[in-house]
């Protein structure tokens, strides 16, 4: 029985995995630039959480609210700024631009805000569950987050095959040069795309600055690497991929956790690597976005 | 300079580009080439690879700078305009090699083609009266199509813009012959539309048969230019390979693979002597 409940606690990790990674999936799908700085932006959502709630005296699950689009202006204005003119130098630049910008968030960080770990106190919403029999318990956060991650990746998806600006990044991640032809500025569909990703990335460092602690290096030591996992296990641009490589790392990691709990990260990166060794496109294979 | 100058001809020109020359890296491709068509009119660029027909085209429609020269669209100076701001001003291009969006589905692809939001007559509709067979399967991915049909949805997605110029590159490249008859059987009712077509074409009798004026371009030079009727085999043969110009016709030759319709040894494509 208490494997199931592995099973469960593990799906449940999975959705806020999923919601980590879909924002460095679209980034890579769209504009080719993997974000390095993806973990660490997450946390400084989290720390920006932590300063509208003092501030605005806000519930605290309600901080998203003001952060979330905040972020997604920062993403649009440092698309077309940095990230655009990494780009333009060629898509290895990225790497090296959003490395630093990763250095230099986790170091600003540490000097303005110090190493000292902090969470976003929730109360007791933080430890409110329901039992199903005695040996499994559900928390209503982690349900709460799963659900959150589901819908985001629902409405991503729908917006993405759906609607008219959706239509256009696909064809920008399809084919730049054919797109400007057609009359697309994809410079502005890029900002659309990080707009996108940052808002996804704040929601989810929220999210695990609800779920448990964080402190300036969380971002690159923890979160990259599980998105990264998600996404590889997952398969590259698809979201559905996303979910389900959140929910197989969250399940690998619970399982892990099972036998001994210094081998949760241990059980999830295992299955990072059999998956790069014997299906290095992912579980699922779609190639395109959505 | 053997290029038709502006005014020649009558009507005002409504694209026109003057002493343009464009580098690729320390390549020159073209060497102060101007031309201008009037508006309603079909010119055809004519040439071996090489010549810089692709260059051209795309210079035209923004996705090269020029190193020297200005393109005109209408009278006004469009030579440092953005691709995308080029469609909205009235200027479409098929690319060379199609370059739909292999993801979407034929009609996404339509749909993405009228980005720019010019209205006109070339709604969805008037797209699939033009390709009748394009309506059943309009939502198939573009990717499953066959090279020809792939050609009609990029030509659709360019009409899709409303375009008052219409630049076409090398239709034919990797179709059979009776696919781009096909396709270019479509150009007379594009041209009575009133739009304004430059098309660049290696199989020279399937641009003499269109083309009110053909230009020939070699070694990023125009060598010869005139209305089909009165240009001779001889003479476009020697135009297209630099025969007694002192040129190295091989030069003209080199690059890309050539697809249906590739020049021959000794005569250009489709000219009969």
């Amino acid at each position: 029985m208490s494997w199931v409940n592995a099973v469960i606690q593990g799906v449940l990790l999975g959705g806020l995995y999923a919601l980590f990674a879909c924002g460095l999936s679209l980034m890579f799908g769209v504009m080719k630039v993997i974000n390095l700085a993806h973990g660490d932006l997450a946390v400084v959502a989290a720390y920006i959480a932590l300063g509208v709630i003092a501030i605005t005296h806000l519930p605290a699950v309600w901080s998203f609210v003001v952060v979330v689009p905040v972020f997604a202006a920062v993403g649009y204005v440092m698309q077309r700024t940095l990230l655009q003119s990494a780009l333009n130098r060629g898509v290895l630049t990225t790497l090296l631009v959003t490395f630093g910008l990763s250095v230099v968030i986790e170091n600003a960080l540490q000097q303005f805000l110090s190493a000292n770990s902090k969470s976003i106190n929730i109360g007791s919403l933080v430890s409110d569950s329901f039992s199903i029999g005695s040996q499994i318990t559900i928390a209503y956060l982690d349900l709460v987050i799963l659900a959150v991650a589901v819908v985001v990746l629902l409405g991503l998806q729908y917006f993405l095959s759906s609607s008219r600006s959706g239509r256009m990044i696909r064809a920008v991640a399809d084919d730049q040069e054919a797109a400007q032809l057609s009359g697309i500025d994809y410079r502005h569909m890029f900002g659309i795309a990080a707009a996108i990703a940052f808002g996804t990335v704040a929601l989810a460092g929220i999210a695990y600055g609800m779920y448990t602690q964080f402190d300036p290096t969380t971002g690159s030591a923890a979160l990259l690497l599980y998105a990264f996992e998600a996404v590889v296990i997952g398969g590259l641009g698809s979201l559905w991929g996303t979910l389900a490589g959140g929910i197989l790392l969250g399940v690998a990691q619970q399982i892990g956790a099972q036998y001994h709990a210094a081998d949760q990260v241990l059980a999830g990166q295992v299955l990072f690597l059999v998956i790069l060794v014997l299906r290095p496109q992912g579980i699922t294979s779609r190639r395109e976005l959505a | 300079m053997t290029g038709v100058g502006p005014g020649q001809g009558g009507a005002d020109p409504l694209i026109e580009v003057a002493g343009l020359s464009v580098h690729h890296g320390q390549l020159q491709a073209l060497h102060e080439v101007s031309l201008a068509v009037p508006a309603g009119d079909v010119h055809a660029m004519i040439g071996a690879n090489g010549a810089g027909k692709s260059t051209l085209l795309r210079t035209i429609a923004g996705l090269h700078q020029p190193t020297a020269g200005s393109v005109r669209l209408d009278g006004k100076d469009i030579t440092g305009l953005r691709p995308e701001r080029r469609v909205a001003a009235g200027i479409a291009l098929v690319p060379e090699g199609r370059r739909l969006f292999p993801s979407l589905s034929v009609e996404e692809n339509l749909q993405v083609g009228a980005s720019s939001k010019r209205t006109g007559q070339w709604n969805l509709e008037a797209i699939y009266d033009l390709f009748d067979w394009m309506r059943d399967r309009r939502h198939q991915r573009a990717a499953q199509l066959s090279g020809g049909e792939q050609q009609a949805v990029a030509i659709g997605r360019a009409l899709a813009s409303n375009p008052r110029v219409l630049l076409l590159d090398e239709l034919s490249l990797g179709l059979a012959p009776v696919v781009v008859r096909r396709i270019y059987a479509t150009l007379p009712q594009l041209a009575a539309s009133g739009m304004t077509i430059l098309l660049v074409e290696q199989d020279v009798s399937q641009a003499l048969a269109v083309a009110s004026q053909v230009h020939c371009l070699l070694e990023g030079r125009i060598t010869l230019a005139g209305p089909p009727a009165a240009l001779t085999g001889a003479q476009i043969e020697a135009a297209y390979f630099g025969i007694g110009a002192g040129s190295n016709g091989n030069g003209a030759r080199d690059g890309k693979p050539t697809g249906a319709g590739s020049p021959e040894v000794d005569q250009p494509p489709g000219v009969r002597t």
